[in-house]
């Protein structure tokens, strides 16, 4: 083993510099000059300051904004500094009941509503999705359609400005963008708030 | 349905397609005749040779080459795990992060070096970009590199005749590092970037929430904290060398590292890309590539139907939800089914597949959690693991250990027509027979008993997050991802205590290098004989009979070994969930 030792130090050290510091330093060069804004983490700015990253969610509970999955991270929801899922199993109780309050939830607001959606009760792997299924979207328009005043078909106009469909047509799954859509929400000048909100 | 099954097809297509261009180009890497262009980058690779004192004109015996992998792992080891304890005094530490525990610094080296990448920790809140530049993406890339070598060594043993030796260790394993690994991951890692997975050196962002929100002790919370870092490089080698190891805690499920459906293609095409492209590299260099073929058809004739069947249990969504009010069928408008723990990008049928791929080969990396999924949807990911991850499997790893499983199979063809076994063209002595058993038995009595003690002692149990049957498939699964160099995990277990640092850290050792010695002694044993002429006594080794044959003794051995215990586990919950019978913690 010793005989060894000469060439495994001298090749791991050679290893390091290629693979430890110019290949990472050679992709942040390249991905800096030709994607600076994803490279950065696709941040949405407004005025002077930073909003949010249009790929990480935000939490949200007011009536007035649409809502996201539900975040397992801690301390707070949608902690972007550490991500987690719930990892509740099938048969945990924690689970289901966890479920049935986002049901109640919902259904405070809105009772005229059917089924929901299941994306809108169940936690996202990454405590972070920025997404929700048009399904999800379409659930919560009566909701912020009152409690804004505007008229629902405005409200599904926005939606559908901020749904992607599958990618190619093809690949993932159609979805809508919280943050995005809520941002929209709040530009538009015709979603009169009411007063001291 | 259609969407999901397109999806499905397309991606097995794509694989295909690139199965023999790249397996070309790795077979004449690794053999004699290189292609022209890496004339000037081996005139380099000649020069490193001379610096580091490698003479790259001697070939090795097994017992060297042998030497050489541990001495080079050993070095490797030491290295990570110095590097971790030491971050807190290292520059490139932009949260200030402090040195990582002994117990999880031993962990994550082994993890590391093993090709496991097995995380007891989360990346973001633990690792500084030093440890995640200089110790984990160096080990991305030579532990798969290692593992290559490996492959490439046993096939030497097939295809020379009467030779001592099988090849230089530093060679295969510089060939494969920079010649394959690199130039792919240069490319991959600009795919992803332009996806949006980050690829910075500068400190977390900060940002203002639109609506200020609450931690769990009420404290309002004002601004959100994004985690960003050099993602992108690592993500890229994490899938092509089958390690797995997240950038961040969540790992592919992480909007960052995984943003968009298309970068989830990319990524899981990453994961089988080189395991499946090595059969045709191993049927050129054993110069018939119909054996090649024939391996690749036995895998993925085990692969596809359980693809199938966890896309099935992941859609047919969770009974316990059906008295709640919840909508869990599919529809244009969403993927319905299981989403607890997916993301809504992914939806079921990309993340029950990502689940099957990425347990088929070692990769390990997750873009949901399995914790989450249904009884039957986490039982498969579980059992692919315990086959011993030769169905694709890691990058070398997987080939290798799917070749001790055929010289099973012309053993026990030969016992029932009572012939010597053999295997292209070399006899199938005791001695090999013997090791292959090694190789087979000891990463399954490394999942069984290991569990077993995790679940009769009170610190295994201590950490175990969910009730019931549940709980147990925890541990079952944390011990078949060990043993097996997988590293994904029933993330809900509590990993990160000296307890399971200590015995998974073991577990990943026996499975790694319990497997490795076997292998190259094999080798080493098949090089040294003569080759035999094809006889009328022959079994063919390139027909769907031996295809058969093969998936015959994989899927026997690994479900007599493993039956008892996922009953215990995840076949026990099915009947449960079925019933609609809950558990809770007391």
């Amino acid at each position: 083993m010793i005989i060894h030792m000469r060439p495994a130090i001298s090749i791991f050290i050679v290893f390091t510099i290629l693979t430890g510091i110019l290949y990472p330093c050679l992709v942040t060069v390249i991905a800096q000059s030709l994607f600076p804004h994803q490279a950065n983490g696709s941040l949405i700015r407004r005025e002077d300051h930073t909003i949010g990253s249009s790929l990480i969610g935000q939490s949200f509970t007011s009536p007035k904004y649409f809502w996201g999955r539900v975040s397992a991270t801690s301390p707070s929801p949608y902690n972007a500094a550490s991500s987690s899922g719930s990892n509740l199993g099938p048969t945990n109780v924690a689970l289901t009941s966890a479920v049935q309050d986002r049901v109640n939830a919902l259904k405070q607001y809105d009772t005229t509503k059917g089924l929901v959606p299941v994306d809108m009760v169940t936690s996202s792997a990454s405590g972070l999705d920025p997404h929700i299924s048009p399904a999800a979207a379409e659930y919560q328009v009566t909701r912020i359609a009152k409690s804004r005043n505007l008229s629902e078909e405005k409200l599904r106009d926005l939606v559908a400005q901020c749904t992607q469909g599958r990618e190619f047509g093809l690949l993932g799954e159609p979805r809508v963008n919280v943050l995005e859509l809520n941002i929209a929400l709040d530009k538009d000048k015709s979603s009169e708030l009411p007063p001291n909100e | 349905m259609i969407s999901n099954f397109l999806q499905l097809l397309i991606y097995f297509s794509v694989l295909l397609v690139c199965v023999k261009p790249l397996g070309l180009y790795m077979a004449k890497v690794y053999g004699d005749k290189k292609p022209t262009w890496l004339g000037p980058f081996m005139r380099v690779e000649r020069w490193c040779y001379r610096l580091c004192g490698i003479d790259d004109k001697v070939e090795m015996h097994w017992k060297t080459y042998a030497t050489a992998v541990l001495s080079f792992s050993l070095v490797s080891f030491l290295s990570v795990y110095a590097i971790q304890r030491l971050q807190g005094w290292l520059p490139l530490n932009p949260e200030s992060l402090t040195g990582v525990s002994p117990d999880s610094s031993f962990n994550t080296a082994v993890s590391f070096v093993t090709n496991t990448n097995w995380q007891g920790y989360g990346g973001e809140s633990t690792m500084s970009y030093l440890t995640q530049m200089l110790a984990l993406c160096v080990q991305n890339f030579v532990s798969a590199g290692v593992g290559m070598a490996v492959l490439i060594a046993l096939i030497r043993g097939f295809a020379r005749k009467n030779s001592t030796t099988i090849g230089n260790f530093w060679i295969d394993l510089t060939r494969g590092t920079v010649y394959i690994l690199l130039p792919l991951s240069l490319v991959l890692s600009i795919v992803l970037v332009s996806q949006g997975v980050v690829q910075t050196l500068s400190s977390y962002q900060a940002v203002t929430l639109i609506e200020p929100t609450s931690d769990n002790t009420g404290q309002p919370v004002l601004t959100q904290k994004i985690a960003v870092g050099p993602a992108a490089s690592q993500i890229a080698i994490k899938q092509l060398g089958t390690n797995g190891g997240g950038f961040f805690n969540v790992n592919s499920a992480h909007p960052l590292e995984n943003p968009t459906p298309f970068s989830n293609f990319v990524q899981m095409l990453s994961i089988l890309l080189i395991p499946a492209a090595l059969c045709y590299t191993f049927g050129e260099l054993v110069g018939d590539r119909r054996q090649g073929w024939t391996i690749l058809a036995a895998m993925s004739v085990i692969l596809l139907p359980l693809v199938v069947a966890v896309c099935l249990a992941e859609q047919a969504g969770s009974p316990a939800f059906e008295s709640l009010g919840v909508d869990q069928l599919a529809s244009v408008s969403q993927s319905g089914g299981n989403m607890e723990g997916k993301e809504t990008r992914f939806g079921i049928v990309n993340s029950a597949l990502w689940a099957v791929v990425t347990t088929a080969a070692s990769n390990g990396s997750v873009n949901s959690m399995h914790d989450s999924f249904s009884p039957l949807g986490g039982l498969i990911p579980m059992w692919l693991m315990q086959l011993g991850e030769v169905v694709f499997g890691g990058v070398g790893s997987g080939l290798y250990g799917m070749l001790v499983f055929a010289l099973v199979a012309v053993f026990i063809a030969g016992l029932m027509v009572g012939r010597t076994p053999e295997y292209l063209g070399k006899k199938i002595g005791a001695f090999e027979i013997k090791m292959a058993a090694i190789v087979i038995l000891l990463p399954c009595g490394s999942v069984l008993l290991g569990t077993a003690c995790a679940v009769l002692s009170a610190q295994g149990k201590a950490t175990v997050f969910n009730p019931g049957p549940h709980g147990f498939s925890e541990v079952l699964y944390a011990f078949s991802s060990a043993s097996n160099n997988n590293g994904s995990a029933f993330a809900g277990l509590g990993a990160n205590t000296p307890f399971y640092n200590g015995i998974l850290g073991i577990a990943m050792l026996i499975g790694r290098f319990g497997v490795i010695l076997p292998v190259l002694g094999i080798a080493g044993s098949l090089a040294a004989k003569k080759a035999i002429p094809v006889g009328p006594g022959t079994l063919p080794t390139h027909t769907p009979l031996f295809v058969v044959l093969l998936v015959t003794v994989v899927i026997v051995i690994g479900a007599l070994s493993f039956f008892p215990a996922l009953a215990l586990g995840p076949i026990v919950e099915h009947l449960m969930l079925q019933s609609h019978m809950l558990q809770s913690n007391r």
